[in-house]
Formats: C-alpha cells, structure tokens, sequence
C-alpha cells in the first residue's frame, strides 16, 4: 500500500506531463495542472501518517525526505495555483503562444517528476540523474519567452548548471571508489542506505575529495557564492511561476543532495568536518549577496539576490552542525520556500500590472493595488526577517546557534542579515510606498495561494505545533 | 598478461589527455570538431577495452555509444550547423595559445598530485584512469573558460563529459543505471544545446557568446 503512495508522488506528475503535452486549450490544462499538482500533494501528505516501505534499492522515504517532499508538493500545488492566472495574462498579452504554453505545462509536471525523484531516490546515481532532469526541464522554461535576455539567461544557466551537474557526477563516482571495498561492488556501492550504514569505514581521503567536488558541483545548484552567475538571470528573464519555484523548490532540492553527501562524512571519523566549508561559503553567499541588494534595479533580479542571501544562512546553519544549528536550518529552510515563493507571486502580478520589472517604475504599491502592495510588504518584512514572521524566528536561531559556538562568525553573520535587511527595507519604500508611479491598469490576481503562504509563515512564527517541533528535532538529529 | 592489460588501459587514458591537450590549441571550429571525434573514438576503444578486462560485457553498451553517437552522430551535427551558420572563420581565444598550454599542464599535474595519493588503496587501473580522467575533466573546463564560441564551449563541455565517463568506467563494477544515464544525459542536453544554438542563431545572427553578454547591459 505505501510503496503505491511513493510511485503516486513519482508517477502522478510523469502522466500528467504526457497528459498535458497532447492537450491543447490552456484553460484545461491549467486546470489540470493544478489538479495533478494538488493529487501529487495529497500522497505526499499520506507519505507523513501511512507505514513506510522499506527502502530500496532505488527509493527510499525517511523522516528527512518527507519534510523535503511535502514541502515540495505544498510549493508546487499552490504555484500552478499562481500559474494559472498568470499564464492566462501571458496569453493575453501575446507574450506567449498556446503551444508555448502547452510545452510549459508538461515542463513544469515534468520538473516536479525529477524533483520528487531526487528526493526519493535511494541510489545516488539515480539523483544525481534526477537533479539532471529538474535542471534540464527549468532551463526549457527560463529560455522560454526567447527574447535576448531570456536566451543569455537560459545559455548562462544551462552551462554553469551542467558544469556543476558534471563535477557533482565525478563526485558520485568517487564515493562509489570510496565504498567499493567496503560494501563490494554493483548496485550497493550506489545505495544511500548501504552507504550510509558502512561510512564509517570508507576511506577518509577518498571522500574529502569527493565531498569537495559534490559541494562545488550542488553547490552550484544552491547558488553559492562564487558559483551562483546564473541564479539572478535565471530568475529576472523566465516566467515568474518558475521563478518562484527554482527560489522555492530547486535550491532546497540541491541541497538536500548535498545533506545526504553531508550525513556520509559526518559518520566518518577521520574525514574531514564538512562544517567550515559549508561556513564559508554560506557566510560569504550571506555578505556578498548583501552588498548586491543595495544595487538591484530590477525587482525580480533583486529577490534572487536574496534567495543567494538565505541560501548562504541556510548552508551556514547546516554547517554549524549540532541539533541547534540543523533545526534553525530545516526552519530557515521552509520559512524561505514558503515566504520567497509568496513574495514572487505578488511580484509577477505587479510585474504584469506595470509592464516591467524595473523598481523605477513601481510605486505607491499600497494606494494603487492595495491587496498586492500589502502582500509585498508583508512578503519583504517576512522575509527580511522582522517580527512575528517565522524567518525572524529562524534566523534569531541561527544567529544563537552561532554564538554558542563560533562568536566571531555570528558577529559576521548579523552583519550580513542587517546588510540585507537595510536594502530591502530601502527599495521597499520606493516600492510601496510614496506617490503612484507607472501604469495603474486592474489586475486579475489570485491571491489565496499568496495569502496562504503568508499565513502560514504568520503562524510558524508565533507557534510551531509541537509534532512539527518534534519532528524537525528529530531530523536535526539525524542530520549529525 | 594482466601487466600488458593495465599498460593498455593506461596507454588509452593517457591518449584521451593527449587529445584534450589537441583541442586546447585548434585555432578553427573545423579541426576542433575533428578532434572532437578523434576524442570520443579513443573514448570508445578505451571504454571498450576496460569491457575487456573487467570481463564487463554491459561496458560495450557505453563504449558503442561512446563511437556511434560521440565520435560521428555528434561531430557531424555540429559541423552542419557550422556549416548553416557559416562560422567556419578563426576562433578567438582568450589569454593565448602559449598561456592556455601551460594552465593545461598545470591541471594535469595539479590532478595527479590530488588524486594519486588518495586512491593509493584502489586496484592500479581505476587509480591512474581516475588521475587522467579529473585531468581530461579540468582541462574540458579550462576550455570552456578560455573560448567565447558558442560551438566550441559546446565542444569543451562534450570532453568534461568524455573525462566522466572514463572515469565512471575505470570505476570496476560501477553499475550499469549510470553509464545508459550518461549517456541518456548527454543525448538530451545535447538537443537543449542544439535548440538553443539555434535560438541564437534566430536571434542574434552570430553564435559568439560575448555578443550576448551586451544585452545584460544597463540591465543590473
């Protein structure tokens, strides 16, 4: 029975995606859209309270996994929720065409396919292959309105990602030399389980090189620091819808691959802590990430500049390690999916309303459109990390957990959050606030699934449900 | 017997670097798309030739396609669309053929003094083909960095791939999911790459990627 509900998270986007290719009409297959996506939702939910299979030689479902996949599922539904209005103005505009949008559709089930997959996968070949697949299906959409700059986006994208793709392969294959004396050849040098249960006995230098290349190569995928060019083109030149789900969704599945890689080394003892890289780079992705945001011009540029800012937080926690520091992570985590996702919704109408992305020409957000200018200010303060939204709570956690430990790196540290908090704090103002700039047409916005995102970050930041606690706890712990 | 094997893998590996290096200084898309099939050709005997040894009949799967669809399927296409695009003209190279040589060289000192005292317990073949391989991976990245043509950026990335899959091979026992998904992979990000070339081509009448990097002007 449970080992169904896994294949429905697996298979329900695999046949809407063939679905959705041969349907023409976007009216039915946004509906469908939003159907295979709250289907796909639902066994997600069932994976939380139904009896877990055992795991596999290609899948698996664990405490960890799950929080990741329902997460994952919640994004997706409520995206196509967004999608759906947007695209239909799209349309409208004439900015896309109805094949354009038939091949949208059956990349974004596509996508959600290889996500779930990654997540799912017990075999570290077969993520790896996954993630391939996320990454390929994304850059589809990204070059999807063919002007020139969506094209650099795309072409800056699609190799920087397969650069990495292909240095976090090497390092796959490293890991499999690492544990081919250990579990014996085949299949169940792949397996994470087998991996996972034997790591203590790896050869120690074999894996520091191969985690040095798997944090390069998925690295690039989370938008680390150095490695992260093609994060902010990526998201300014696609459709918004994408743009909400590679800050919500991509870059936690990245990461989660790279958690994994994280759990071999630390049951290894004479490996080297993975800790201070993931550090390092986090700090620095946090501080440079930072400085950017004072010079953004251009709205959706600037919300991925502060994607790479939490990234940066979210790898710095993971790397402090300790049941503190990976809790404050998994939170940071799902308060940026849910809040970053949110703020991108209201951002695309806004974006439609004024018919560019450029800040100079919004203004007074509040007093034209006040259901969308509100939401962007709640969506900013959330996410800049003010009181009583949940980001606040995770970062205070975050910033505590670094003070127990490493009090000049948490010095460092609430430099950068203040950093980014002043900018976008400053272009908010502009933003909402002040007189009315550019065009003031209607919009047709659907704002539930924006709503839903921000409740749901209100209500984490003033209680976490004690089983939710418990359970992140738990993970924390598994975490290492 | 099982020395001469071993040299034999060697001799392949050290073949493929060789070829690497060819590319690095192959002034027009032409010659670079012939060594690019010389590449996957010493690829596909080396691949071929590990089947061999490790008595690995699904290996000979990797190496047919390592020959059909690298070293001809590939080289050909993208020579039709040099062809299209009439491009055929001289490559420009960033930093000089003399500079890009000697980054060549470093690389592949740099990857055998990380990688040959880390795998010093792995059987000797795996040991020195992962060594070549990271070198054939590196250098497929210094060209990739160092060329500002769209093809031969494609060109670079092709022998990164070329690199992994030496190294996914020289990896005995490695299963068979991931070399058909290697593979598989390459199939499709070739098609992405050949859509997009074409995009280009659509757009900007010229496949030189510095030209796109106007557009971005003004823009931050």
């Amino acid at each position: 029975m449970s080992a169904n509900l896994v294949s429905g998270v697996l298979f329900v986007p695999l046949l809407a995606a063939g679905l959705l290719a041969v349907i023409p009409g976007y009216r039915l297959s946004a509906g469908l859209n939003m159907l295979a996506s709250l289907i796909t939702l639902g066994f997600a939910l069932s994976l939380l309270v139904a009896e877990r299979p055992g795991s596999g030689q290609l899948l698996v479902v664990d405490d960890m996994n799950v929080v990741f996949i329902v997460l994952n599922a919640f994004v997706g539904f409520t995206t196509s929720v967004f999608s759906a209005t947007y695209i239909g103005h799209e349309l409208e505009t004439g900015r896309l065409t109805p094949l354009h949008l038939r091949f949208y559709h059956a990349m974004y089930q596509l996508m959600l396919f290889g996500m779930n997959m990654a997540l799912t996968a017990n075999n570290i070949g077969l993520m790896w292959v996954a993630v391939e697949l996320a990454t390929l299906t994304t850059v589809l959409m990204v070059g999807i309105y063919r002007t020139p700059a969506a094209l650099e986006a795309a072409w800056k994208y699609f190799i920087l990602g397969s650069v990495g793709i292909a240095l976090a392969l090497f390092g796959t294959i490293l890991v499999y030399l690492a544990a081919r004396p250990v579990v014996g050849e085949g299949m169940d040098a792949m397996v994470w389980t087998t991996l996972a249960a034997h790591a203590r006995d790896f050869d120690p230098s074999l894996l520091n090189i191969a985690f040095v290349f798997l944090l390069l190569g998925y690295g690039t995928k989370v938008g680390l620091a150095p490695l992260h060019a093609w994060l902010p083109d990526a998201h300014a030149e696609g459709p918004t819808p994408i743009s909400a789900v590679l800050s919500g969704l991509l870059l936690n599945v990245a990461l989660y691959a790279l958690l994994r890689f994280k759990i071999l080394l630390a049951a290894n003892p004479a490996s080297i802590a993975p800790g201070p890289l993931m550090m390092g780079l986090g700090l620095l992705s946090l501080i440079f990430a930072g400085f950017m945001l004072y010079r953004r011009r251009d709205i959706k540029r600037m919300f991925a500049y502060s994607s790479i800012e939490h990234m940066g937080i979210i790898v710095f926690a993971f790397g402090l390690a300790g049941p503190l520091g990976n809790f404050a992570g998994l939170l940071q985590m799902t308060m940026h999916s849910l809040t970053k996702s949110a703020i991108f919704f209201s951002v695309g109408h806004v974006t439609q309303v004024k018919r560019s992305q450029w800040m100079a020409d919004m203004g007074g957000l509040t007093e034209s459109h006040p259901m969308l200018g509100w939401g962007l200010v709640a969506g900013v303060a959330a996410i800049a990390g003010l009181p009583p939204f949940g980001v606040f709570m995770s970062e205070f956690l975050v910033v505590s957990a670094a003070f127990a430990t490493h009090p000049i790196l948490a010095v460092l540290l609430v430099f950068g959050l203040l950093l980014a908090f002043g900018a976008l704090l400053l272009r908010l103002g502009d933003v909402a606030f002040g007189p009315v700039k550019g065009l003031v047409g209607p919009v047709e916005a659907s704002s539930i699934p924006l709503f839903a995102h921000l409740a749901l970050v209100l209500v984490a930041g003033i209680w976490l449900p004690p089983p939710m606690v418990a359970w992140f706890q738990h993970v924390a712990r598994m975490l290492g | 017997m099982r020395g001469i094997s071993f040299d034999i893998a060697h001799m392949l590996a050290g073949f493929l670097v060789l070829a690497s290096f060819l590319m690095l200084y192959q002034a027009r898309l032409y010659a670079l798309l012939h060594v690019l099939a010389l590449h996957a050709f010493v690829l596909a005997l080396s691949v071929a030739w590990q089947a061999h040894i490790q008595d690995a009949p699904h290996l000979y799967i990797t190496a047919a396609i390592a020959l059909g669809f690298k070293a001809m399927l590939i080289p050909w296409a993208l020579r039709r669309i040099v062809v299209r695009l009439g491009v055929h003209r001289e490559i420009e190279a960033v930093g000089g053929i003399g500079l890009t040589m000697l980054g060549g060289i470093a690389l592949v000192a740099l990857s055998l003094e990380v990688m040959l005292p880390v795998t010093a317990q792995t059987d000797p073949v795996a040991r020195e083909d992962i060594a070549l391989a990271l070198s054939v991976v590196l250098i497929g990245l210094l060209m990739m960095v160092t060329r500002r043509n769209a093809v031969s950026q494609v060109v670079g990335f092709l022998s990164l791939e070329n690199g992994i899959i030496l190294a996914a091979t020289g990896a005995r026992g490695m299963p068979l999911v991931v070399e058909i998904s290697v593979a598989f992979s390459v199939l499709v990000a070739f098609i992405v790459i050949g859509i997009f070339l074409f995009r280009i081509r659509e757009r900007f009448d010229t496949i030189d990627v510095g030209a796109l990097e106007q557009h971005r002007g003004g823009r931050q």
